[in-house]
């Protein structure tokens, strides 16, 4: 036998637990402006970089500074904010819908509006997404209307799923927005061929796969990885690291060195870290990596970094495994009130006009849930059909299903 | 016509079918240059170029999963896995994915693919090339399951597959690919080529899915089968002699239910024969059926002959399979009961 100690296993903790003082020392933020914008030709070995560091545009004192900025007008910086503000104020909503009993299940998004809002912004329509239940802004960011999104979570008679999805797994076509699975990590894998079908067809558009840092652990997330590097396809591969899944701390995924961007450089695929509380950041590298797409330059992996500030879902309760004050101590703030601060040092914004948008938007939402509620809520007013059970399964109905439709009475 | 193999047979589907769709595309381990390890894809990527015919790499979930998000853009994605054993890392895109895309998102989406899978023992590939999962594909909503018996129906129920609007599961089993098998493991294989059902059109001809063939007139007793079995069904009833009706279901799910029922009432008497394990698999769906639906008609026990409850083994495959003898001893045993 040797000398050497027993082996023993290393199973990561975050820094600390409930009742502790939040600690994000470990989260190096690189100034505002201080990460170099390369050409969207540049060989991926040049950045690997920029899969450690965070591409940032927004400073303290809320200005847009550096070689990201300088993208976007007031019109469209003032779109960006009121996006955010509309997916904040349907979460609200939303959730208050869901203690009443009116759905079953939420999931919102605050503390990470500025990811999906910014994004859609960056791709054409035509474009498609394939997103995971944290990515609404995707939708309303391409004004896809709420009151059809209240009908899915409510799974009511004009559910444009016909009850049969969980709340929140939307779907459509039109705009971009690939049917959502409960499945982790499936969607990934499939945005790389639906990119890869684009290029088979000499095609304009390009895909975009979205997957949380937890969730970078399954096996379809590495498939999509080799796909995407073997046929360059033209793909933005997403990772929204928001530090928790559900209870389980960002490190489980990752282990304790390296970043989640740089998961992608073994690939060859180029690799940039983002302040994912950076509305500006987070649309000029996703414009960036969308850019490199339709030059037939093949995917690029982004990673996100932001704070999951609400519970997972209405079915978490996050007291239970970090500090209550933990969002608070996030670094990289609040997206919403970065943008309204670097609007209004841009003299395009107030903070009065600011708090008569925040009712009047959270108007337009009542207005929408109500207009929803006429067609019902989970448990009263209208239902979808039960015959809508057996249908949609295939093309055309079998026999065997059809006779359970009669069955059921239908 | 002509003379065709199974192998040939869905070749010439996947060709004829390329060649009147530009968005029918082949991909899968090894399809690509080299033609799949049967050479079911050979000379496809010569003939349509390299983004129609193409490998992969070993990655199952990822060859499913981007078959699906091709099928969403608008593709038809006809995808080999090279034995069907290999589905098992993509089982989760099949079943959730794929079987469900059209249901979830009330027909936003589709997903018209084709996942063809060489299928079953015979072959002395072991525990991990003979493995038959086609209950494993029944039990899922929103999957099509197929198994030819012949290379006619390989070719007209693949080149239904391709254009199907759903996700087809298509199941060669590999002991055909030759020729068939009457379950004598000793004797030379007969070639297709001396087989009325080895004689294919060139052109393009389908099948229609969901629809049941009957391969022997019989008023005795109806035996079930599909695949392989069919022809060892076909042996065990010139062996024994008994009047057997043999049906060869040819699709799964959808399932013919009527074809069985009529000849059940008719003769009385069932077998339902497959080369999977016994326990749970598709012969207790048909032995359920048969009992639902023809009970009052029914003079004996409805009995199943499938392959062992065990993992298939390597040396002793051609006790693992049943044989015409054991068919033929159950086909003895409803008579007489
Ligand atoms: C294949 C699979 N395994 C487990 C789950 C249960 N589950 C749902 S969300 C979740 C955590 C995901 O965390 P992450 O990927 O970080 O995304 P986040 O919710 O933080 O945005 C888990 C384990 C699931 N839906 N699918």
């Amino acid at each position: 036998m040797s000398d050497l100690d027993r082996l023993s296993l290393h199973v990561p903790e975050p820094a600390v637990r409930p009742g502790g003082q939040p600690d994000f020392s470990n989260v190096k933020i690189p100034k505002a402006g201080s990460v170099p914008r390369p050409e969207v030709d540049v060989a991926p070995e040049d950045i690997r970089d920029l899969a450690f560091s965070i591409i940032r545009v927004l400073n303290r004192d809320g200005e847009a500074v550096g070689p990201w900025a300088g993208l976007l007008s007031d019109a469209e910086l003032l779109a960006g904010l009121r996006h955010m503000m509309m997916l904040r104020a349907f979460d609200a909503r939303m959730l208050m819908a869901q203690r009443q009993g009116k759905t079953s299940f939420y999931m919102q998004h605050l503390g990470e509006e500025a990811v999906s809002c910014a994004f859609r912004r960056a791709l054409r329509k035509g474009d498609m997404n394939f997103p995971t239940y944290r990515q609404a802004g995707l939708l309303i960011a391409d004004d896809y209307p709420m009151v059809e999104m209240m009908n899915q979570i409510f799974s009511n008679e004009s559910d444009p799923c016909h009850g049969r999805q969980l709340p929140v797994m939307y779907t459509s076509k039109e705009h971009g927005f690939f049917t959502i699975s409960g499945n982790l990590a499936t969607q990934y894998v499939q945005a790389v061929g639906w990119a890869m079908a684009s290029a088979i067809k000499n095609d304009t558009r390009i895909a975009a796969g979205w997957i949380g840092d937890g969730s970078t652990a399954e096996s379809d997330f590495h498939s999509a990885l080799v796909f995407a590097s073997t046929y360059r396809a033209p793909v933005i591969l997403n990772i929204v690291n928001n530090q928790w899944a559900i209870s389980t701390f960002q490190g489980i995924a990752r282990g304790g060195s390296g970043t989640f961007a740089a998961r992608g450089l073994g690939f060859g695929i180029p690799a940039l870290r983002v302040d994912g509380n950076d509305y500006l950041a987070v649309y000029a590298v996703a414009r960036w990596a969308a850019e490199r797409a339709r030059r037939n330059l093949g995917p690029t992996l982004i990673e996100y970094v932001t704070y999951r500030v609400g519970a997972h879902s209405t079915s978490d309760d996050p007291s239970a495994y970090r500090p209550k004050t933990e969002s608070e101590a996030w670094p990289l703030g609040d997206p919403v009130l970065r943008l309204k601060k670097h609007l209004i040092v841009r003299g395009a914004w107030s903070e009065e006009r600011h708090a008569q948008a925040e009712a009047e938007i959270m108007d337009e939402v009542i207005q929408a849930q109500k207009k929803a509620e006429i067609h019902g809520t989970l448990h009263a007013g209208g239902k979808p059909s039960v015959r809508d059970i057996f249908e949609g399964v295939y093309a055309e109905m079998p026999p065997h299903i059809r006779r359970q439709r009669q069955k059921a009475g239908y | 016509m002509a003379r065709m193999t199974m192998i040939e047979a869905v070749r010439s589907a996947m060709d004829v079918s390329m060649g009147r769709d530009e968005n029918v595309v082949v991909f899968g381990e090894d399809v690509g240059y080299f033609g799949g390890v049967f050479r079911c894809t050979q000379g496809l990527q010569a003939k349509y170029g390299k983004t129609r015919c193409f490998d992969a790499p070993i990655s199952e979930s990822g060859i499913v999963g981007t078959a699906i998000g091709m099928a969403a853009y608008g593709l038809k994605p006809c995808v080999e896995i090279q034995f069907a054993d290999y589905m098992y890392p993509a089982y989760d895109q099949i079943t959730q994915e794929a079987a469900r895309i059209r249901y979830r998102s009330n027909g936003d989406f589709t997903c018209p693919i084709v996942l063809r899978m060489p299928t079953g023992g015979g072959i002395f590939g072991g525990q991990t090339h003979s493995q038959s999962p086609e209950a494993l594909f029944t039990h899922v909503c929103g999957l099509k399951v197929i198994v030819p018996s012949n290379p006619y129906d390989a070719k007209g129920l693949l080149i239904s597959a391709i254009e199907d609007p759903d996700p087809v599961m298509f199941l060669e089993p590999k002991r055909l690919y030759n020729g068939p098998f009457d379950g004598h493991h000793e004797r030379p294989v007969t070639p297709w080529s001396k087989h009325e059902l080895g004689d294919v059109p060139e052109g393009h001809y389908t099948i229609p899915i969901g629809k049941a063939e009957i391969r022997r007139k019989g008023s005795a007793v109806t035996v079930v089968a599909y695949g392989t079995m069919v022809h060892v069904a076909l042996a065990a009833a010139e062996e024994t002699g008994i009047d057997a009706e043999v049906i060869d279901l040819r699709s799964l799910l959808p399932l013919d239910l009527d074809t069985i029922v009529q000849s059940v009432t008719k003769t009385g008497r069932c077998v339902v024969v497959h080369e999977a394990t016994l326990t749970s698999g598709f012969g207790a769906e048909l032995v359920s059926l048969v009992q639902e639906h023809c009970f009052y008609h029914l003079e004996a026990p409805v009995v199943r002959v499938t392959g062992w409850d065990t993992p298939y083994p390597h040396a002793q495959e051609w006790d693992y399979f049943p044989g015409p003898a054991r068919v033929g001893r159950a086909l003895t045993e409803v008579m007489e009961a």
